[in-house]
């Protein structure tokens, strides 16, 4: 379903990424795990077209998106659940879940996707006419992850969803993931969380600097001594 | 982070290097020799001008002159600081109805500004000691002084704001000073013209000014205080965490860049000679940025080079105009090349680095370091 | 009565103003809002569509469609100011935004004086104005300036509509979105290009609406017309806490009211009527308000920008103390 080759990025002359290759099929949960700056979350903006790569090429279902504008790739079917959720906090929750549609019309499709959003998180439901500013961490969270869902994503991009949350509530939104998977979301997901992620993926990708240095299912991974030592710390 | 940028430009601060040449070679090739050397062409020049009695060409001169301090003054506030700066015509506008006032001869005074008050109405400086008219000086220096005291006081107010509203403010100080200037009939005759201004400012008034200017603002761009300014444009939280304090060195630059701003006005008053409040607007302000920004924020060179650049262009495109009436086009023609070197070379044509009188002198140019 | 009268005439005054100065600040704003841009043109807009209006009524078309033409005209030239001058330099510092304005400025305005002399026309024109907009509106026994009333009602519904796009449209919702986090905006699938030319088309279509009102006004337009109403417009929107359209609109009222009331105390010593304050306190009024302190209502203003900006950059609704907000 998306596929990416030999991507490298700058940050001005900054590298970023250098020549990342991986792919994620239909249906599969795929994470993305590594450090701080390792290039995780500039995988996924340069997948969503908010930067431009200067060498590789991304393709989705088939076609280029290497240099398509983000609102074209939120046409195709891709959803970005930023990090840091970066919710509208003046807007309210019901605000920001239409704008999670804000190229779809309304209708009763729409409809019934808010009662399917809300169904998932019904603490929403309760927030509705409250600014996205004066929801607690996790409620943003949902939020973040509800809105991204209401473009309707044949591919959703989550990046980093546990951050800065209570162990509790990371839970939860891991749950939410699972959910989403069984019914038929395509997932990349983006974790520091190693032990989160690789209890809910079905292939991982170790990133480091910049590139690619491990791959496997969690089993294979969790029996990795490398990964032992610098993910999972035993 | 600073210390880095200007690198290239050290060898030409004129601290001593050693130089392993000896001779005549080393003589000619000591920075000291090579600025006593451009400034002895130049006096030759303004000479050979001042002889000519052309009297187009001196008028060019001086208005190179003028906005050689301008752009410098304002290259010290703005450039060096990162504190920008659109105020700063309204202290050249100061200096200009301040020392104008105060260079008016007796007779004159009295008939032309009846309602001044009685201690200033007595001042006049207008003597002269021997050839040398004396008063001009101390009336500049005076009325620059009294603006670099207005600039310490509109200073300390303004260099708390930061980014786009300091230049806002500003912008704010100069229609402040344009309200006063209409209002203050007493002094400044309101909206009519101030003219009967004697015209003390020649060639080498402007000329000295400008030297003086452009040294100041050199030795300061290369002393400490040079440098914690510079650090604190590149990162303000940074400066303050290595313990450079933020307010000094934005107010010394600020201060000493309107009193030269102010000493500019002075020159121009005593040139044109008649004038009014709407001269020192907001057409004038955006001239001095244009040649500052195309000479490059925070290069010395740069300044001097953007304004002979824009002066040029300038005088060229009025001439153009004059044949073909188009008038405005010059404008238009300008302020479209200001936006092209904003897009293309957003640091100006020289960026923060400096020509080198001495590296031009050397023979291949040295690797820079 | 009279001192009535002169209080309802002065306050039809401050709305009328206050609401030229919000149709001008939401424009400011709403640009800010998204592109941090402080836009200087803005005000060469207002001047655009005076001329238009102008060339106009000039050519005996009726009100109605001048009106229509001269709003479709400032649009125009709002939006090639944006692809052309403002797009290129999106993301560079804010000062360099900010030159770039005074340039566009500078363009318009000698563009509009080569357009002049091209005409054949003075550099000043006496603005023709509409006959609708003379007179005087009675109101009982009161009596007010036609032009008053009428700037605060189209002030009015335009103010209306505009709240009414932002909060109940989609495009207003993606607007709002826009200025609170571009990138999220981009992530929702909102094409920011467009959103950022419908800002500035909003903001240019208020722009003419004010640009016309503030030409009969004045009665006369010249090139460089826009210069103190976009200052104006920007402390207007300082006021009301910059970024903020219901602040600018707030702010524009304030302003309004402020300078009525800075016009209006200077010299009041001088109309109060007998026996309203005691004579010692009259002469109190008249030593320190003279008439003459008019003439510097400006500077007072303008000095109310530069301690609003240290005291509360976040204007009067936003927070006290916070140097630039994000």
């Amino acid at each position: 379903m998306l596929k990416i080759a030999d991507l490298h990025v700058y940050y001005g002359s900054i590298r970023a990424l250098n020549g990342i290759s991986f792919q994620v099929n239909e249906g599969e949960l795929v994470a993305l795990i590594g450090s701080n700056g390792a290039g995780k979350s500039t995988t996924l903006k340069t997948i969503s077209g908010l930067l431009r790569p200067r060498q590789g090429i991304v393709l989705y279902e088939d076609a280029d998106i290497t240099r398509t504008a983000p609102d074209r790739i939120v046409a195709l079917g891709i959803s970005h659940c930023p990090e840091g959720r970066r919710i509208f906090g003046g807007l309210t929750v019901r605000e920001n879940l239409r704008l999670g549609a804000v190229q779809r019309r309304q209708g009763a499709d729409m409809a019934a996707d808010m009662d399917w959003v809300l169904s998932l998180f019904p603490i929403l439901k309760e927030r509705l006419s409250q600014s996205g500013g004066t929801l607690s961490g996790g409620e943003q969270q949902m939020l973040a992850i509800g809105r991204a869902l209401m473009s309707r994503p044949k591919l959703l991009l989550l990046d980093e969803p546990s951050l800065g949350l209570a162990p509790l509530v990371v839970e939860h939104i891991f749950q939410i993931i699972r959910q989403l998977k069984q019914q038929g979301k395509t997932i990349l997901l983006v974790e520091q969380n190693v032990h989160q992620a690789l209890d809910a993926a079905d292939r991982v990708y170790v990133i480091e600097t910049g590139q690619i240095t491990l791959t496997g299912t969690p089993d294979e991974l969790k029996h990795n001594p490398q990964v032992e030592q610098s993910y999972l710390g035993r | 982070m600073s210390t880095l940028d200007d690198r290239p430009a050290n060898p030409a601060i004129g601290e001593v290097r050693p130089n392993k040449r000896g001779g005549v070679a080393a003589l000619i090739q000591s920075p000291v020799a090579i600025r006593l050397g451009a400034l002895l062409i130049l006096a030759i020049g303004l000479s050979l001008l001042h002889l000519s009695g052309r009297v187009f060409w001196q008028g060019l001169v001086i208005n190179l002159g003028i906005f050689m301090i301008l752009v410098l003054s304002l290259n010290l506030a703005s450039g060096f600081t990162g504190v920008f700066s659109l105020g700063h015509i309204g202290f050249m506008a100061l200096g200009a109805y301040g020392s104008a006032i105060l260079t008016l001869p007796l007779a004159k005074k009295a008939d032309y500004l009846p309602n001044l008050p009685a201690w200033l109405a007595s001042i006049h400086f207008d003597f002269y000691l021997g050839p040398f008219p004396l008063g001009f000086l101390l009336a500049t220096l005076l009325a620059a002084g009294l603006v670099a005291g207005v600039a310490l006081l509109v200073g300390l107010v303004l260099m708390r704001l930061s980014g786009h509203f300091v230049a806002v403010a500003t912008l704010g100080f100069l229609v402040i000073v344009r309200v006063i200037l209409f209002n203050a009939d007493n002094f400044t005759r309101g909206s009519r013209t101030f003219s009967n201004v004697t015209p003390y400012t020649g060639l080498w008034w402007v000329w000295f000014w400008a030297i003086l200017t452009l040294y100041v603002v050199w030795r300061l761009k290369y002393s400490a205080y040079g440098r914690a300014m510079l650090a604190q444009r590149e990162d303000a939280l940074a400066a303050q965490a290595v313990g450079l304090a933020i307010m000094p060195p934005r107010l010394l630059a600020f201060v000493v860049s309107a009193f030269f701003t102010a000493v500019a006005g002075s020159l121009y008053a005593h040139f044109i000679t008649s004038f009014s409040p709407t001269v020192f607007y907001f057409d004038l302000t955006f001239r001095v940025i244009t040649m500052l920004i195309v000479g490059g924020l925070g290069s010395v060179s740069g300044s001097v080079l953007g304004t002979v650049v824009i002066i040029a262009l300038a005088e060229a495109l009025r001439r153009l105009e004059d044949v073909t009436l188009l008038y405005g086009m010059s404008q238009i023609t300008l302020a479209v090349i200001f936006i092209v070197i904003i897009l293309f070379r957003p640091n100006g044509l020289l960026g923060r680095r400096e020509i080198v009188l001495a590296r031009l002198f050397r023979k291949g140019g040295e690797p820079s370091p | 009565m009279t001192l009535v009268y002169y209080a309802i005439q002065q306050t039809v005054n401050a709305l009328s103003i206050g609401s030229l100065y919000a149709l001008m600040a939401v424009g400011l704003a709403m640009v800010f809002s998204i592109l941090r841009l402080i836009n200087f043109a803005h005000g060469d807009l207002m001047m655009v569509a005076a001329y238009l209006a102008a060339f106009a009524l000039f050519a005996n078309l009726p009100l109605g469609l001048a009106v229509v033409l001269i709003i479709i005209g400032t649009v125009i030239v709002g939006l090639l100011m944006e692809r052309i001058a403002y797009r290129p330099i999106r993301g560079a510092p804010d000062v360099a935004t900010l030159l770039t304005s005074l340039a566009v400025g500078q363009i318009l305005q000698n563009g509009m004086l080569l357009t002049t002399r091209f005409l054949g026309q003075p550099i000043q024109i006496a603005f023709p104005t509409p006959d609708v907009l003379n007179g005087v509106v009675a109101f009982g026994s009161i009596t007010v300036p036609r032009l008053n009333v009428v700037s605060l009602v189209i002030g009015l519904i335009a103010l209306v509509s505009l709240s009414f796009f932002v909060t109940r449209t989609v495009p207003g919702l993606s607007m709002r979105a826009a200025a609170e986090d571009l990138t999220a905006a981009q992530l929702m699938g909102i094409n920011i290009n467009r959103v950022i030319a419908l800002a500035f088309a909003i903001g240019s279509g208020l722009a003419a609406i004010a640009g016309l009102l503030f030409a009969v006004q004045a009665g006369q337009i010249n090139p460089y017309m826009g210069f103190t109403p976009v200052l104006k417009a920007f402390i207007a929107a300082v006021i009301g806490g910059f970024g903020s359209i219901a602040g600018a609109v707030v702010g524009g009222f304030v302003l309004g009211a402020l300078e009525v009331i800075l016009t209006a105390l200077p010299g009041i010593g001088d109309i109060l009527p007998p026996g309203m304050v005691s004579p010692s306190t009259q002469a109190l009024l008249q030593q320190w308000l003279p008439s003459s302190l008019t003439g510097y209502r400006d500077a007072f203003v303008f000095a109310a920008l530069i301690l609003m900006l240290l005291f509360r950059p976040n204007g009067i609704l936003g927070q006290p103390n916070r140097e630039e907000m994000r």
